[in-house]
């Protein structure tokens, strides 16, 4: 999952498709719901004292506009946030102008339209 | 196949640990964005969980030897689509973990929507891409 080719790959849905990667994504929200599921039965986490719920539950414009743009960037490199910080340890010069150029889209976004109510 | 589902497990493993262990989404995007508060109390497990992040990969070397990692993009197109990553991942609250996989796993609508959104774009653009040259 952490190389943009292959992330390319799966996605190149009209042509040469890789669909292997769906297995990550299956295995994952699979144990995730399932901790999930375990929490509400909890009182609070094991090591502090209440759950952060994520708050928002409106389909809104922001959403919609937020995911897309994403989409595109994700799809014209091929490394979503978590891979491109990884992949940061390999030292690549291109993975870091990447990042850099994330942190500082962050920062726009921050600066412009603000953090979600 | 095996090698994406045991991937797969310890994602959703690690996004279990943060959720049952301290109550907090596990979303990449989100870890990002906290980093930049100062003075708050939610800065601090970004951090660490930032920390365990980038410790994996010499972990990862160490076990299995080094990852292959290819880009194929040119550098205009990396800044492009690092600026549009930072920018959508903050506007949409969340990227492939926080709404790929924790949202979907809390079977929330919002992160349905959008994990929809950004993989019809993501085709889009691979398609664009492809026809391109690029």
């Amino acid at each position: 999952m952490n190389n943009p080719a292959k992330i390319r790959g799966f996605l190149d849905v009209f042509g040469d498709w890789q669909p292997a990667l769906m297995a990550v994504m299956v295995a994952a929200i699979t144990i995730f719901a399932l901790a999930y599921a375990l929490s509400n039965k909890m009182k609070q986490p094991w090591f502090h004292s209440i759950f952060h719920r994520p708050s928002l539950t409106v389909i809104d414009k922001r959403l919609v506009i937020g995911s897309a743009l994403f989409g595109i960037g994700w799809g014209m490199v091929g490394l979503c946030p978590g891979p491109a910080l990884l992949n940061v340890m390999t030292g690549q010069w291109d993975v870091v102008l990447f990042v850099a150029a994330l942190l500082i889209g962050n920062r726009i976004a921050h600066y412009t339209v603000g953090p979600a109510k | 196949m095996m090698n994406e589902l045991a991937g797969g497990a310890l994602i959703g493993i690690a996004a279990a640990l943060l959720w049952l262990g301290i109550g907090r989404i596990g979303g990449i995007s989100g870890v990002i964005a906290n980093i930049f508060l100062i003075n708050q109390g939610h800065r601090n497990w970004s951090l660490y969980f930032f920390a365990g992040l980038l410790a994996s990969y010499p972990l990862y070397v160490l076990l299995a030897g080094t990852p292959e990692m290819q880009i194929t993009a040119n550098k205009a197109i990396l800044v492009a689509a690092g600026l549009l990553v930072g920018m959508g991942t903050y506007i949409g609250n969340g990227c492939t973990s926080g709404h790929g996989v924790c949202g979907n796993g809390r079977l929330s609508l919002r992160s349905m929507v959008a994990t929809c959104t950004f993989m019809a774009f993501g085709v889009l653009a691979v398609f664009i891409m492809n026809l391109l040259n690029l």
